[in-house]
């Protein structure tokens, strides 16, 4: 996989610092599960904290804490994850909302050549993937806040280059764009976005509550 | 903290070559801080290798009451912050065989534990897609190879490198990292728009990235 388009700087130390809701790290952990380069950066941040960790005034632990902790060094951890190994073309991190396949994913049909699965997260943030018909175009749109495509399978051209699969579009407000999947494939894509988001033109505007983006 | 602000660059020099009480003062820090990092990877390769509880209660002892005070200024009781320090090195315990040298320092693996169970216990969120970039590479069929590795040259460093970092960009990676303030409550705190936070924390973190890869 040849990502081209990466994790914006400030996107990479929300992650690191924890900042991000769970609709956008998910997206940002599934970009990661896909692009080495990303997790280097992260890595790094991540010694920001470790750095910011280890220079921080002490606070003193209750007089026992020691004790207490080494007596629960021999209580079982609880039971890991389930081993989410079998084989599957979706990252690791969204495995556990959707399992291994794309294919197995529930689409909904929301407009013509547009078919959407929306994620249920704890955050506020909606989370959705959408399937989007070879040669098909979404309306062109702003965003109300910012908004991460990451690409699953297939492509999509806009004002910003080519997405293929692995690469992550990670807009804020200002952009506006017009993705327009290739021909020959269908576009399989994990969508955040901080606040609806707004279309432009009356068509578009109708068409908004059915897409949901 | 204070005194790293002091510091204006990595050292590299000898000790005789030093100019003031100032350098001298940063080199034995930055010496004692080198120092450190290797016992803590020492005490935890002993806690992987031999589930050595003595080296578990020197790490303990050290990153417990650091712990304590980043849950405190995170919004957690004394009680609160206790409890987590305790579950997070429980946590170090448990997982000790997924540290990995060559991928960071001990303070950094740490830090990562921490912020999830702040993140799960604190924020009432879910921190599990939050997941551990080792996890991550070891799922993936990328694996990072050379990539990957954040040498301990990077790793020593990091401190200096956020010494040199102009005030204003400094305060909120502080503000991000060890206050746990969302950026929204940074631009708040310092009566900033949004944009702007956003922009000094791309600044900030390509400033620290061009540094410390140089030192690759």
């Amino acid at each position: 996989m040849n990502v081209l388009h990466h994790l914006d700087d400030a996107t990479i130390l929300r992650y690191a610092s924890g900042d991000l809701d769970e609709a956008f790290a998910v997206v940002v952990a599934s970009h990661l599960a896909m692009c080495p380069a990303c997790r280097r950066a992260v890595r790094l941040a991540e010694e920001l904290g470790g750095s910011l960790l280890e220079d921080t005034e002490e606070t003193a632990l209750a007089p026992r804490a020691l004790e207490q902790v080494l007596a629960r060094l021999d209580t079982p951890a609880p039971a890991p994850r389930l081993a989410e190994a079998e084989p599957g073309d979706v990252p690791q991190p969204l495995r556990r909302y959707i399992g291994p396949r794309l294919d197995d994913v529930p689409w909904k049909t929301v407009a013509p050549g547009i078919r959407r699965h929306r994620i249920r997260t704890g955050s506020a943030s909606p989370l959705y993937m959408l399937h989007i018909g070879p040669g098909k175009a979404v309306p062109e749109h702003g965003h109300g806040g910012a908004e991460m495509t990451l690409i699953l399978s297939g492509a999509y051209s806009d004002a910003l280059g080519r997405f293929g699969p692995g690469d992550i579009a990670d807009l804020d407000e200002h952009v506006e764009h017009q993705p327009r999947v290739e021909p020959g494939a269908p576009c399989i894509c994990l969508v955040a976005t901080e606040r609806p988001t707004r279309f432009k033109g009356l068509v578009s505007r109708l068409l908004q509550p059915l897409v949901g983006i | 903290m204070q005194s790293a602000r002091l510091i204006e660059q990595p050292p590299g020099y000898a000790v005789s070559d030093l100019r003031s009480e100032q350098e001298q003062a940063r080199a034995l820090r930055e010496a004692e801080a080198a120092r450190l990092r290797a016992e803590h990877r020492a005490l935890v390769a002993r806690i992987a290798g031999a589930r050595d509880r003595a080296a578990f209660a020197a790490l303990f002892a050290h990153f417990g009451p650091r712990i304590k005070a980043l849950m405190i200024r995170a919004g957690a009781d004394h009680a609160q912050a206790d409890d987590l320090a305790q579950d997070v090195m429980l946590t170090v315990w448990r997982k000790i065989d997924l540290y990995h040298p060559a991928r960071g320092s001990v303070q950094g693996w740490i830090f990562t534990i921490a912020r999830n169970a702040r993140i799960d216990r604190l924020r009432r969120g879910s921190a599990r897609p939050y997941e551990d970039v080792e996890a991550l590479e070891l799922a993936s069929d990328t694996p990072d190879g050379e990539e990957g590795v954040l040498s301990s040259e990077i790793c020593e460093h990091v401190g200096a490198a956020i010494a040199t970092l102009p005030d204003d960009q400094r305060t909120i990676i502080e503000y991000a990292y060890a206050h746990d303030l969302s950026q929204t409550q940074i631009a708040r705190r310092l009566e900033l728009p949004l944009g702007t936070v956003k922009s000094r924390m791309r600044l900030a973190y390509g400033r620290l990235k061009d540094r410390l890869e140089e030192l690759r």
